[in-house]
Order: C-alpha cells, then sequence, then structure tokens
C-alpha cells in the first residue's frame, strides 16, 4: 500500500502502452498494410519476371534500370521482407518454447531480414545510377 | 507446459479435416517457405548487380530441374499466399464468417491458387522455357 500512495501518476499513465507486448496492435497492423502493399507489388513484381522470361543479361539490367521499375523494385523488397519477418515472429513465438532459443531466432530473423534489405536496395541502385 | 492434470487441448489428429483448417495450416506453411524464397529474389537481384558470370549461374541454377521444381512450388505458394491474404483480410473486415461463406471462400482460395499456377506456368513453358 505505500508504494502504491506514492505512485502520483494518473492510473491512465500508468495503464497506457501496458498491451500484450507494450505496443498494442502495432504488429498486426503492419502486418496488414505490408500484405496490402505486397498484393499490388507482388503483382507486380510476377509480371515483371514474366516479361523478362528471354531477357539476356543487358536487358534484364535495363528493365531494372528504369526508374520506376527501380523504385518499385525497392518497394517491394522492404515490404516483402517486412512482412515475412512478422510472420516468422510470429511462428517462432508460436512453436519455440524456449526462451533463449526463441529469443536468438527472433533476433537473427529480424538481422538477416535488414542486410538483405540492403544488400537488395544497393544491387538495385548500382544497376539504376550504373555502377 | 504446466504440470497439471488438466485435459489438454485436443490434438490435430482427433478434428475431423475441414477445408478451413487446411487453408489456415497451408497459409502458416506457404508463408514459411515464401520467407525462404525471399532468398531467391535476394541472390537473383546481387548477382544482377555483380556481373554477368554470376547471373549466368544464377540462371543456371534456377533453370536446372531441382530450381524449376522449387520455383513451381514457391508460384503456387505465393498465389495461394496472396489469395488466402486477401481472404484473410476481408475476413478482417468483418466479413464473409457465415459458415457457408466461409467453406466456400476456403475453396475460392485453393482452386484460385492452382489455376494461377498453371496460368503463369503454361505461360512460361510455352515460351520456351523458365529463366
Amino acid at each position: 500500500m505505500s508504494t502504491k500512495a506514492k505512485d502520483l501518476r494518473n492510473p491512465l499513465k500508468r495503464a497506457r502502452g501496458l498491451g500484450s507486448a507494450q505496443f498494442g496492435v502495432g504488429h498486426w497492423w503492419t502486418q496488414r498494410v505490408t500484405a496490402a502493399a505486397l498484393i499490388v507489388l507482388g503483382l507486380w513484381f510476377v509480371s515483371m519476371l514474366l516479361g523478362l522470361l528471354h531477357a539476356d543479361y543487358a536487358s534484364a539490367r535495363a528493365a531494372v534500370a528504369k526508374p520506376w521499375n527501380a523504385v518499385l523494385l525497392i518497394a517491394f523488397v522492404i515490404a516483402m521482407f517486412w512482412h515475412a519477418v512478422l510472420g516468422l515472429q510470429v511462428v517462432i513465438e508460436d512453436y519455440v518454447h524456449t526462451r533463449w532459443k526463441e529469443i536468438v531466432l527472433l533476433v537473427a530473423i529480424k538481422f538477416i531480414a535488414v542486410l538483405s534489405v540492403l544488400a537488395c536496395t544497393l544491387a538495385v541502385l548500382r544497376i539504376a545510377l550504373g555502377a | 507446459m504446466a504440470d497439471t492434470q488438466r485435459p489438454l487441448s485436443p490434438h490435430l489428429q482427433i478434428y475431423k479435416w475441414q477445408v478451413q483448417m487446411v487453408t489456415s495450416i497451408l497459409h502458416r506453411a506457404t508463408g514459411i517457405a515464401l520467407a525462404v524464397g525471399t532468398l531467391m529474389v535476394l541472390w537473383g537481384l546481387v548477382s544482377l548487380a555483380a556481373g554477368e558470370d554470376a547471373f549466368n549461374q544464377f540462371k543456371i541454377c534456377s533453370g536446372s530441374p531441382l530450381g524449376m521444381i522449387l520455383l513451381i512450388g514457391w508460384t503456387w505458394a505465393l498465389f495461394y499466399h496472396l489469395c488466402n491474404g486477401i481472404r484473410h483480410l476481408v475476413q478482417d473486415a468483418g466479413a464473409g464468417y457465415a459458415i457457408a461463406q466461409f467453406v466456400r471462400s476456403s475453396w475460392m482460395s485453393i482452386i484460385a491458387s492452382i489455376v494461377l499456377t498453371i496460368l503463369v506456368w503454361a505461360y512460361v513453358l510455352t515460351a520456351g522455357g523458365a529463366a
């Protein structure tokens, strides 16, 4: 009782941010937003690949170097890896019951995803900027 | 697991298989498969930026029998996750929860994903081989 009496914060202030993982619906919502983006970007990516079926190296590079394609590719890569991390996170949380293994996997998929996004983005930029 | 004598929730083998169950399990399974497939996108883009030799190696690997089998699998996984993902977004909006609608939309996800996969690979193969 004495510790409670010393806490001068408003009860609402103490309750805020104390959802399941202290981030409320952030994970759920971001998963839906990236999903919506991937409906458009995924279909665009498949159609671009089909258009490049017979392309040789030079024309494949030329296609990626087009500004719109470069922008959409980078957007696709970011949305794809972000959505993948959010999904894998739930799978790991559901099935990995040893706490340290769970943490290691959760951090590892984030490292892999961030590095992959950076590598893909650099690759697209190198092609687009002609390096 | 808590060390008590409480009854456990029934395991999968006790349930009667229903299509809604299959779509739910497949959504997660295809999601995991697609998360692995993101590395193929990474490889393709990085090799395209790295030079013609690296890109040709990528093309040879993805055009090999194993590569084609994996690509067909990823194509179906992508279309299934896409169709069923749209179904989930509709359900997130609060629609389609009547049992008959739920079962029908489950079948629509499965059938549409198979049809789209066949269409894409019919195009790829009649257009003269993959990659």
